[in-house]
């Protein structure tokens, strides 16, 4: 039996959204744009999972475009909202979904400005107000950084942007099912989101946004989304992203709590079994499932590998395509040497972990780690 | 197939010396040698564990993507547990840098041999122990005997001579040696491709790659130049031996002891390089027989034994790769090194290449060996 403490990287498929698929596999092939039964039997399910996932984060169906996952819908946005000319302002903790983007968008004359984050991880508003710029069209800020888990000050850049009329759109794929996110009070203008982080299947998500005519498709075709994203719907994958919103929707406050308990469980163990360990952000401002350690002295990779011979799932920095360990730019960016990356892990816990799971965990680490510091880092 | 010996009342696999059950990381480069050897573990009852080790950062290519990939198949193949174990900053700074720097210094480095001592044989072997494993297998061919009864363990060279590579193992000390497994050194290629075949592995049919990793085209003047851009600047003389100018050179660098082509001067005589002279970057050149050593001194021995012999010994010595080694006698000098009387003349000692000493009735066993210094005529 597996110990998955990698939640931040994917999560296992949720019982009701398994059942929702299979059914919808079985019974409903239709393609929802035809007008037979069929199609409208899979039209009604998608619609079904948009007011699911439009639920969960107190938004209305038709704030949901339905996209293959968080990269295409942060792509959608951004190639959809810049221009040359355009300035934005974004972070440098930024997924690669946002970043990459970015970078290809400066490339073609949008001004970017990167604002760093401070040695938790997190931007302040200040520093995002600051770079404002006359032309700034976009503020592109990560709601919970996948990696630290450090939470960003959102609602507070969401009034300032809304002050001076700025798009502010917020990447929420780790934010969503672990915090409360209330788009009808929080007036942030879209976010991204995707469904295999909160129970859901891979290869499904949603941009989110107050004006969707304003962000127009990345994919253009037969006019499906309301002509918003073409391509025949993944009705597969929606049934079962919206059934992933429903289950967390009925739990609402009960999840982060109890996730909350696993992970300060496993910080509790760690620092009372293992010395010199320094947590990579700060527990008040930093999602309830995650906790990225520096163990110093050890060799991170080596470390994930060990727990991995021994049924867990850790996660460590940024894998390159061979699967190399590299230093988390993400903690160079909060002012970490490459040594301090590398030695530190992600562990992210999600529904379904169980308490004496957390216990092996803090067991094996309390013998793994001063076995792997006394080899000394290579 | 793999007979057992017996230790203590355990049976241990013959090609691995590893116990039933017991876990052996298995260094997988991507080629069909190491491919047979992760087979050849799992087939002996030990949980073998796959690592392919990132050795190199460049350019804007992670690291050699294909062979790591090959690798990953065929662990998938032989269902074990397969990781990257990322050593590129690591190899850059002890082997890759080193090798650029022995160039410079009029030397001919072999950088396998420090990457098979720290790399596969340290690092890789202190992470098997984290792993829980006790040993490291490769690819390479050669063969370990353990003697019960001393827990001893001796190096010979591969049953297939014409693919041994005990010339690159000799520096490995006895305590990695204990720890090391050779599973295939005891088969010819063709067999290892054979095996390979019938367990349906991908790397099976794969091309041999004769060069040093991180040399791909096999032109090591412009990487020793990529790594210290100095060295493309370090022109001088071709000189013979007499002290006469014959030309002029791009850098000592590329050139070796022995080296006759691509001098670019004109002679009526076949000219070699006898010696490099980094302090006054000279390259000299002289006639065949003025490549003729007669001993050689040789630093940084390792005694596979252990020990320094406290007397001369007779041994057969090999100071090439593809180099048929000669009788000679050997005394260790006291302080790590040793100086080596051939009994008949050897042509081209290049500083920095291996001398590596066999037993002289049968040209087998490695007794030890270090990396040459000088030699003299």
């Amino acid at each position: 039996m597996r110990i998955h403490l990698d939640h931040n990287a994917t999560t296992p498929v949720c019982p009701e959204a398994i059942e929702a698929m299979e059914h919808a596999l079985r019974a409903s092939f239709g393609n929802p744009s035809s007008v037979t039964l069929e199609g409208s039997r899979a039209r009604a399910l998608v619609e079904q999972a948009r007011e699911r996932v439009a639920g969960l984060l107190a938004a209305t169906p038709e704030q949901v475009r339905f996209t293959s996952g968080a990269t295409e819908a942060n792509n959608t946005l951004l190639f959809g909202l810049l221009a040359p000319g355009d300035h934005v302002v974004s972070t440098r903790i930024e997924h690669p979904s946002v970043s990459a983007p970015l970078e290809r968008l400066a490339a073609r004359g949008v001004a970017v400005d990167r604002v760093a984050p401070d040695a938790m991880g997190c931007v302040a508003v200040d520093a995002i107000v600051e770079a404002f710029r006359p032309q700034t069209r976009l503020v592109c800020v990560i709601w919970a950084n996948n990696e630290t888990g450090a939470i960003q000050p959102i609602p507070a850049l969401a009034e300032r942007c809304a002050e001076r009329g700025i798009w502010l759109h917020a990447d929420a794929t780790q934010a969503i099912g672990k915090l409360e996110l209330d788009l009808a009070r929080t007036p942030v203008d879209s976010i991204a989101s995707s469904a295999h982080k909160l129970g859901g299947p891979k290869g499904i998500g949603a941009l989110i946004a107050r004006d969707q005519k304003a962000i127009p498709p990345l994919l253009v075709g037969g006019g499906q989304e309301r002509g918003l994203r073409g391509g025949t719907e993944n009705v597969v994958g929606i049934v079962g992203y919206g059934a992933a919103c429903a289950v967390a929707a009925a739990e609402g406050v009960r999840r982060p709590q109890a996730l909350r308990a696993l992970r300060d469980r496993l910080w509790q163990g760690i620092v009372e079994r293992i010395d010199q360990v320094r947590w990579n952000g700060d527990p008040a401002r930093v999602l309830p499932n995650t906790l990225n350690l520096e163990f110093r002295g050890v060799a991170g990779e080596v470390l994930l590998q060990a727990l991995d011979l021994e049924g867990i799932a850790v996660s460590a920095g940024a894998a390159c395509h061979s699967g190399a360990v590299e230093p988390s730019p993400i903690l160079l960016a909060m002012g970490r040497t490459p040594e301090q990356a590398r030695s530190s892990l992600r562990f992210s816990v999600g529904s379904g972990v169980e308490p004496q799971q957390i216990d092996f965990v803090i067991d094996r680490l309390a013998t793994l780690v001063p076995r792997i510091r006394a080899l000394g880092a290579p | 197939m793999g007979g057992v010996e017996t230790e203590g009342g355990r049976s241990l696999d013959r090609r691995t010396g590893a116990g039933a059950g017991e876990r052996v990381v298995v260094a997988m480069s991507g080629g069909v040698d190491s491919s047979l050897a992760a087979a050849l573990v799992v087939r002996s009852g030990a949980e073998a564990i796959g690592i392919t080790m990132k050795l190199s950062a460049s350019g804007s290519r992670c690291c050699s993507l294909e062979d790591a990939d090959d690798a990953r198949r065929v662990a998938e193949r032989l269902g074990i547990r397969f990781f990257v174990a990322n050593y590129a900053e690591g190899f850059t700074r002890e082997v890759v840098d080193a090798f650029a720097d022995a160039y410079l210094a009029g030397r001919t480095p072999i950088p396998c041999i420090p990457c098979n001592q720290r790399f596969k044989f340290d690092h890789l072997l202190e992470r098997a122990k984290a792993f829980g494993a006790d040993r490291v297998a490769t690819g390479h061919y050669a063969r370990l005997e353990r003697e019960p009864a001393s827990g001893r363990v001796r190096l010979f060279r591969a049953r297939h001579r014409e693919k041994d590579q005990t010339y690159f193992l000799f520096s490995l000390r006895p305590t990695q040696l204990e720890r090391a497994a050779f599973p295939i050194g005891d088969m010819s290629k063709d067999e290892v491709r054979e095996q390979a075949r019938l367990l349906g592995l991908v790397t099976a049919d794969k091309a041999e790659s004769q060069e040093i990793c991180f040399v791909p085209d096999g032109d090591y003047a412009k990487v020793v130049e990529s790594i210290r851009p100095e060295a493309a600047e370090a022109e001088g003389p071709i000189v013979d031996e007499r002290g006469r100018v014959l030309g002029r050179h791009r850098g000592i660098h590329r050139f070796t002891v022995g080296q006759r082509h691509g001098l670019g001067i004109a002679s009526d005589r076949r000219l070699y390089v006898v010696r490099l002279e980094p302090e006054r970057r000279r390259v000299v050149v002289g006639e065949a027989s003025d490549l003729d050593c007669r001993g050689a001194r040789v630093e940084h021995v390792n005694w596979i034994g252990g020990e320094a012999p406290r007397a001369p010994i007779r041994a057969r010595v090999q100071v090439r790769h593809r180099h048929r080694s000669v009788p000679a006698e050997i005394r260790a000098d006291g302080t790590g090194g040793a100086r080596v009387e051939f009994d008949e003349p050897v042509r081209a000692v290049a500083p920095g290449q291996a001398a590596v000493f066999y037993d002289e009735e049968r040209d087998e066993e490695v007794i030890g060996g270090g990396f040459l210094a000088a030699g003299w005529r």
